[in-house]
């Protein structure tokens, strides 16, 4: 596996894409720490473009390079591989390389700025776990996308629409089922229902740990006392986990059986 | 060498393998034949573990295929189609495999063989068919191992590639090498074929020597004999 990972790892390091996708990074976290002049603002609006963002880019680069590797992966799979380590070497070096991007990208500005000198180090690192989470999270969902569906437009339509349901319809929906049932008690369903979208959970948690939520209202406060707790930050955490497991596991169990 | 019982196989609807018993000795050169779509691709792909079959069993040396990965070890596989990663120099794809395979291999005489040299530091996706499928050739060929499946080899190559394929089949069955090999064009088949498998609609239509064809069809030639099997049956 790790032969394939290097082999995977290195055509992505070296295609442009990877480049434009660093410098946009070091480009927003230059312009975000100057313009704001302070690092836990910076971190805010960060988290606004990382939350929809990084997803985005997981999906879109999963999925590209899953039809586009399609020959490297038919080349290889006659060869004396197992055929787990193939995707799973492939799916680690997108996710991987799109990782190093992000926190590089993002890393460099914030230490030229004194990033280790002010205290916002936790949640600049938390910010930056959050999104490497979503990045290997989204890219396992399209590559789970791209092996379920033959037809690339097909494939390519559905893990752009699971993004959209995510980062967009689910709280849509979220908001409107609050609205209709305000007159029972909500906190668990709302909770719940965070947990179970990885967009929302990162959201929630790096605005807790940010201090602001008192912004929230009522809603912030019950958040507060879930995932406020140490408790909570492990739950939240154990589900992130989750949600990268499950789609790398069903990409192995889907693999063994596909025919290609 | 190759021991396949009650193979089945569908993709959808299509039933392509119907219960298909085929067993292959070590040694010697195996053609199989059939029409367009009769399942030969699929009954290789099989073998080699890219098609997973519905129903039935396929064992390499007495050992069972099943989720197994190691046996491709001894296998060499020429696809039919050279579909290879584009953005790859010809000296880099080789070097890939050799690293993936970990095996002695002996790319130097091939590439000067085919007169690939010129095109090492080209991409693959710069090349034309025939330069690709050479490249292909010497991929498959390059290492040492007992069995080589070959989908349609001649595909794209000039005369003069056509002779030294040839008679590099030939020099590896001499090694004792079992060699699976499809074509369409039944002169190289009747060249270098020892034995034929005719498949017709997933199944094992003929198996036998060229000769042994030529009885059964009442025919001197091979093209019009296997035309006759494919005729007599449509």
């Amino acid at each position: 596996m790790l032969k394939i990972l290097k082999y995977s790892f290195y055509d992505l390091v070296r295609s442009r894409w990877s480049y434009a996708y660093f410098l946009f990074y070091l480009g927003l976290g230059f312009v975000l720490l100057f313009l704001n002049n302070d690092v836990s603002k910076a971190i805010i609006t960060l988290m606004n473009v990382i939350i929809v963002l990084v997803p985005l880019i997981g999906t879109i680069f999963g999925i590209m390079y899953y039809y586009n590797s399609k020959e490297f992966t038919e080349l290889l799979l006659a060869q004396p591989i197992k055929r787990s380590s193939i995707f799973l070497g492939q799916y680690l070096g997108v996710a991987g390389s799109l990782t190093l991007s992000l926190v590089f990208g993002l890393g460099i500005p914030f230490l030229l700025y004194g990033l280790l000198r002010s205290d916002a180090i936790f949640d600049f690192s938390l910010l930056l776990v959050t999104g490497a989470f979503l990045t290997f999270i989204f890219t396992a969902l399209s590559f789970n996308m791209g092996l379920s569906n033959e037809n690339k437009i097909k494939g390519f339509g559905y893990a752009v629409l699971l993004w959209l349901f995510l980062a967009v319809i689910y709280d849509g929906l979220f908001l409107m089922s609050l609205i209709v049932f305000e007159e029972y008690p909500l906190d668990t369903f709302s909770i719940v229902a965070t947990t179970l979208n990885p967009i929302d959970l990162s959201r929630i948690l790096i605005l807790l740990k940010l201090d602001i939520s008192a912004l929230l209202g009522y809603t912030g406060a019950v958040f507060k006392t879930f995932f406020g707790t140490q408790q909570g930050f492990f739950i939240s955490i154990f589900m992130l986990i989750l949600w990268t497991v499950l789609p790398i596991w069903r990409l192995i169990v889907k693999s063994k059986k596909k025919d290609f | 060498m190759i021991q396949i019982e009650n193979l089945y196989k569908k993709f959808g609807k299509n039933e392509v393998l119907k219960n298909l018993n085929l067993s292959i000795g070590a040694g010697g050169i195996i053609a199989i034949l059939g029409p367009n779509g009769s399942g030969k691709t699929t009954l290789i792909k099989s073998i080699l573990g890219m098609v997973v079959p519905n129903k039935g069993t396929i064992a390499i040396s007495g050992v069972s295929i099943k989720n197994q990965w190691k046996y491709r070890r001894e296998i060499e596989y020429l696809p039919q189609i050279a579909n290879f990663p584009g953005n790859l120099k010809v000296k880099e794809l080789i070097r890939m495999i050799k690293d993936l395979r970990e095996r002695p291999s002996e790319e130097e005489v091939l590439i000067s063989l085919f007169g690939l040299k010129p095109f090492l530091d080209k991409r693959l996706s710069t090349l034309s068919g025939g330069t690709k499928q050479k490249v292909n050739i010497v991929l498959t060929f390059m290492f040492d191992s007992p069995l080589i499946i070959l989908d349609e080899p001649t595909t794209g190559l000039d005369p003069a590639a056509l002779i030294r394929l040839k008679k590099l089949i030939q020099n590896e069955k001499e090694k004792g090498k079992t060699i699976l090999v499809t074509s369409h064009i039944m002169q190289f088949v009747e060249e270098v074929a020892d034995e034929i498998v005719y498949l017709l609609e997933g199944n094992i239509y003929f198996k036998g020597s060229i000769h042994d064809l030529k009885l059964k069809t009442d025919q001197t030639d091979v093209e019009r004999a296997i035309a006759t099997l494919t005729t007599a049956n449509a």
